[in-house]
C-alpha cells in the first residue's frame, strides 16, 4: 500500500518558482493497479521521481506501508527505495549487460552472494517468461522482451510497490497487451500495489482498476475505472473511451447519444427500446466492451417521431442515459447523398 | 649508448640502423607505457569526478567543478613543448633530473592526464543519464552508480579514448626526445633532422607509422569486443 499525502513539488524560487505537483492525495491499495494519465508537462515524470524517491517532495509525504519515506536521510533512502520496484521507459537496460546481468543489478548493489543472485535471477526470468534469453544482450531483444527484463529487475528485491513510468510507451499494441497481462498476473500473485503512469488512454483501459487524471500538477478527476466509464458526465471517462465519428441519420431522425450507466444493461436493449417506442431505431455508431467484469459502452442512435422525454424515460428504464444531439455537433456527411 | 654508435659526420650504414632504431623503439614503448599507466589510473577517477561535479552530476558543485575544469583546460591549452619547458623545476623536484625517460614521464603524464580527463568526461556524457536513475532506483550507492551506470557503460568509448591518448603520447614522446628523453623521437631529431640522415629518418617514420597503426588496430578491436552490438556483426 502506498499513499501520497498533499505531495507538492516546487522547482525554483521567486519569479521562476514553478509548482509542478500541487498537493496530490491518493493511495494505491495492495492488489490494485492505479493509473495516472495526463498530457506531457502535466507533472507525470516528477510524480514518478517523487514516488521512487529519486527526488524529494517540497512538502507532503510518500507513505509506503505506513512509513513516511520522504523524510529519510540519504542513506536510509537508499534502503527504502528497495521497497519500491520501478519499471522505466524502454531505454532502461544497461547495454553491456546480458538480460540476466541486468536483472541481477539490484542484487549486486545489495551485496547478495553469487549463488543467491543466480538462483533469484533464474526465478525472475522464468517468472517473466524469458528463461531462454538469459544470456541475450538488450539489442538482441524485442521491445516487449526488454520491458519484461525491466519488470524482472524491478521485482528482484521483492518490493511491495511497483511503479511503472511510461513502461509501455513506444511498444507495439501486442507487446503492450502482453506487458499489461504480465503486470495484472504479478499484481494478483504477489499482491502488489502498482502505480501505472502513462499518457496512453488505451493502455489505461486495459490495465487499470482506478485512474486519476493529472493536469498542471493537480488531480482533476479520479475514481474506479468502471465508475468513470459509466458516468456520462465524466470528462476522463469520455477521454478514455471517446465517441468516434458516427454514420449519418436518415431524414428527420434525431441523434441520441446513449451511454451505459447501470451495471446490468441487457444486451438486447435496442430491440426492447424499439418495441417500447414503436419506431425503428437506427444504430449509427456503438462501442461496447467488458472492462474489469462490467459492461461499459456507448451508442449513437437515430430515432425519429417520438417525444424526447419518452426516449429518455425508456432508456433510463433500461439502465442507459441519453442526450439529444444539437444540430451543431452533427457530422457534415449527412447532407445529401446518403439518404438512400 | 646510442652516441657510441654514431661516427661523427657520417650517415649510419643501413645494416647498423636496426641496432640504432630498435632500442629507441623500446625506450619509446617504456616511456609511453609508464605514462599511459599513470594517465589511466589518474584520468579515469578524475574524469568521473569532473563529470559528476558538473551541473546534473551525482554530486553537482559549481565552484569545485569550475576550478577543476579550468585546471584541466590550462593543461590542455599549453603546447606540449612549452608545458614541458615551463615545468622543468617541478620535474627536477620529483625525479631529480631534467633529462632522460624519468624526466619526460612527468610532463607527458601531466599533459596526458589533462587530455584523458576530458576524454573520460566526454565518454561519460554519452551514456544515457536515465541509467543513473535506474541504478539509483535499484538501490545503488554513489560509487556503485559511477562504476555500473557510468564507467562500465562507457567502456568502449573510454577504450577509444585510450587509443587516441596513446597515439598522442607517442607523438609527445617524440617531442620529449628533443630534451634528451631518448626513444624514436630522439633518433629522428638527432639523426634524421639535424644530420640529414635520410635512411634513419625513413626508418623512424616507418616504425612510427607501424606503431601508431598497431595501437589503432588494437584499440579498434577492443572497442568492438566490448560493444555487444558491434560484436554480433564480426
Amino acid at each position: 500500500m502506498i499513499s501520497l499525502e498533499k505531495l507538492t513539488k516546487v522547482y525554483g524560487r521567486g519569479d521562476s518558482r514553478t509548482v509542478v505537483l500541487d498537493g496530490l492525495d491518493f493511495s494505491v491499495a495492495s492488489g490494485e493497479i492505479f493509473a495516472v494519465v495526463g498530457p506531457s508537462g502535466a507533472g507525470k515524470s516528477t510524480l514518478a521521481h517523487c514516488v521512487n524517491l529519486l527526488e524529494r517532495p517540497t512538502s507532503g509525504a510518500v507513505l509506503v506501508n505506513g512509513e513516511n519515506l520522504s523524510r529519510l536521510s540519504e542513506k536510509q533512502l537508499r534502503v527504502a527505495r528497495r521497497s519500491i520496484g520501478t519499471i522505466f521507459q524502454a531505454d532502461g537496460l544497461f547495454s553491456r549487460r546480458t538480460a540476466a546481468a541486468n536483472v541481477a543489478l539490484p542484487l549486486d548493489y545489495l551485496g547478495a552472494t553469487p549463488a543467491e543472485t543466480k538462483r533469484r535471477v533464474g526465478e525472475l526470468l522464468e517468472r517473466v517468461g524469458l528463461s531462454d534469453k538469459a544470456s541475450s544482450y538488450p539489442h538482441q531483444l524485442s521491445g516487449g522482451q526488454r520491458q519484461r527484463v525491466g519488470i524482472a529487475r524491478a521485482l528482484a528485491l521483492r518490493p511491495s510497490i511497483l511503479l511503472s513510468d511510461e513502461a509501455t510507451s513506444g511498444l507495439d499494441p501486442e507487446s503492450t497487451a502482453s506487458i499489461v497481462d504480465l503486470l495484472k498476473e504479478l499484481r494478483d500473485d504477489l499482491d502488489l500495489s502498482i502505480l501505472f503512469i502513462t499518457h496512453e488512454m488505451d493502455t489505461v483501459l486495459q490495465v487499470a482498476d482506478s485512474v486519476a487524471r493529472l493536469d498542471h500538477g493537480h488531480i482533476v478527476e479520479s475514481g474506479a475505472l468502471v465508475d468513470l466509464l459509466r458516468d456520462a458526465d465524466s470528462d476522463l471517462g469520455r477521454a478514455l473511451r471517446p465517441r468516434r465519428d458516427w454514420e449519418a441519420a436518415s431524414g428527420a431522425d434525431g441523434i441520441w447519444f446513449v451511454s451505459y450507466e447501470g451495471r446490468h444493461v441487457r444486451p438486447d436493449w435496442v430491440s426492447l427500446l424499439g418495441a417500447e417506442l414503436g419506431v425503428p431505431i437506427s444504430i449509427l455508431g456503438a462501442s461496447i466492451e467488458r472492462i474489469n467484469g462490467v459492461t461499459v459502452g456507448h451508442a449513437t442512435l437515430g430515432i425519429g417521431g417520438v417525444d424526447p422525454a419518452r426516449v429518455t424515460g425508456a432508456l433510463a428504464a433500461l439502465g442507459l442515459t441519453a442526450t439529444l444531439d444539437d444540430a451543431a455537433l452533427r457530422p457534415e456527411s449527412d447532407e445529401l447523398e446518403d439518404v438512400a | 649508448m646510442i652516441a657510441a654508435l654514431v661516427p661523427s659526420n657520417a650517415t649510419v650504414p643501413i645494416p647498423d640502423i636496426p641496432a640504432l632504431v630498435f632500442p629507441a623503439l623500446g625506450d619509446t614503448l617504456i616511456m609511453v607505457g609508464i605514462v599511459m599507466a599513470i594517465v589511466i589510473a589518474v584520468g579515469i577517477p578524475l574524469g568521473a569526478i569532473v563529470h559528476n561535479l558538473a551541473p546534473g552530476g551525482l554530486f553537482e558543485r559549481a565552484v569545485p567543478y569550475s576550478i577543476l575544469s579550468w585546471t584541466v583546460s590550462i593543461g590542455r591549452s599549453l603546447p606540449f613543448l612549452i608545458l614541458m619547458a615551463s615545468i622543468v623545476p617541478f620535474t627536477r623536484l620529483i625525479t631529480g633530473t631534467n633529462i632522460g625517460i624519468a624526466a619526460a614521464v612527468v610532463p607527458m603524464s601531466i599533459a596526458g592526464i589533462a587530455f584523458f580527463t576530458r576524454i573520460v568526461e566526454n565518454s561519460l556524457r554519452s551514456v544515457p543519464p536515465s541509467l543513473v536513475n535506474v541504478a539509483k532506483a535499484s538501490g545503488a550507492s554513489t560509487l556503485q552508480i559511477i562504476r555500473t551506470a557510468q564507467l562500465s557503460e562507457a567502456v568502449p568509448s573510454i577504450i577509444g579514448g585510450i587509443t587516441i591518448n596513446t597515439i598522442a603520447m607517442i607523438e609527445y614522446s617524440a617531442i620529449a626526445g628533443t630534451i634528451g628523453a631518448g626513444g624514436i623521437g630522439y633518433v629522428a631529431v638527432t639523426y634524421g633532422y639535424q644530420r640529414f640522415d635520410h635512411n634513419v629518418m625513413i626508418a623512424t617514420i616507418v616504425i612510427l607509422v607501424a606503431l601508431v597503426s598497431a595501437v589503432q588496430i588494437t584499440g579498434d578491436r577492443l572497442v568492438r569486443l566490448t560493444t555487444p552490438h558491434a560484436r554480433d556483426r564480426h
